[in-house]
């Protein structure tokens, strides 16, 4: 076993467990804490893939920014007053039934499709560095949805603000 | 490495994320449910996008779904954070008025 295979199992070990952690575990804080370790195992899988931009961009949005949103809304809407922030799990037989037998149906599939010998799938492709092929991408054939996203971003984060800001008293009659 | 070991990866993470909408009643556990299966489906865009190194239309497309859970992450945490301020709870089952 090659030292990029050992690599990548860790990061899928890490993704794996640390998802079944926020699975267990009832503390809210623990999960959200626990779904760093998730994303950062998601993002080493992404280097591996040949998706460097994408890694980046995942550890800056995800572990700099949803995470930081969460950790304030947890905060903001428990009252910490020394006892943990706990939320047991209801009807769990009913979820696991669901989840496990979406989780088999998907298994199953996924093993009698056999990607792995499908004639598009060259195994002997290393994905390469590709970041300028990227932007490049990004900036010719998708540069309409990039700037419709771009201005989808700045609709919710205003509309964000609008939500959970207070409203002033004089602004009140112009609402 | 093993191809079919990313989208088991996936699937897992899907069922993860899908177990826990599912069964958790605080709204933020929700939130953070829904990450985790956005990131299952960004987990099989680059996965087989990293056989198309060309076009990388699988990349491009899972940078798009990261800017839209970051938008309903934001929009979502507001609204709970509003929810929370009416109602004194995040607890999903007790919040059961329409009329503010």
């Amino acid at each position: 076993m090659e030292l990029n295979d050992i690599i990548f199992y860790v990061f899928g070990a890490i993704t794996a467990l640390s998802a079944l952690y926020i699975m267990l575990t009832k503390n809210i804080l623990y999960a959200a804490f626990a779904l760093i370790l998730t994303f950062i195992g998601v993002a080493g899988i992404y280097v591996f893939l040949g998706a460097e931009f994408i890694a980046v961009t995942q550890v800056l949005v995800y572990v700099g920014g949803i995470l930081i949103l969460l950790v304030f809304g947890i905060m903001l809407t428990n009252r910490l007053s020394g006892k943990k922030v706990v939320s047991p799990a209801y009807n769990k037989l009913m979820g696991l039934i669901v989840a496990a037998g979406l989780f088999a149906i998907l298994f199953k599939g996924i093993l009698q499709a056999n990607f792995s010998a499908m004639n598009w799938i060259d195994k002997g492709a290393s994905a390469d560095s590709s970041i300028p092929k990227f932007g490049l991408t990004l900036m010719t054939d998708y540069v309409l949805v990039f700037e419709i996203i771009g201005v989808l971003l700045l609709l919710a984060l205003i509309g964000a603000i609008r939500i959970a800001g207070n409203v002033r008293k004089e602004d009140k009659s112009a609402v | 490495m093993p191809f079919d070991y990313l989208l088991i990866l996936g699937a897992f993470l899907f069922c993860v994320g899908l177990f826990v909408v599912v069964t958790r009643k605080n709204a933020i556990l929700v939130l953070i449910g829904i990450e985790l299966m956005l990131n299952a489906a960004n987990i099989n865009l680059i996965a087989f996008s990293s056989f198309d190194p060309n076009a990388l239309q699988g990349q491009i497309f899972s940078l798009f779904i990261i800017t839209v859970a970051a938008a309903e992450a934001a929009v979502g945490l507001s609204i709970v954070v509003k929810v929370y301020k009416h109602f004194q709870t995040a607890d999903l089952d007790k919040i059961n008025e329409l009329k503010g």
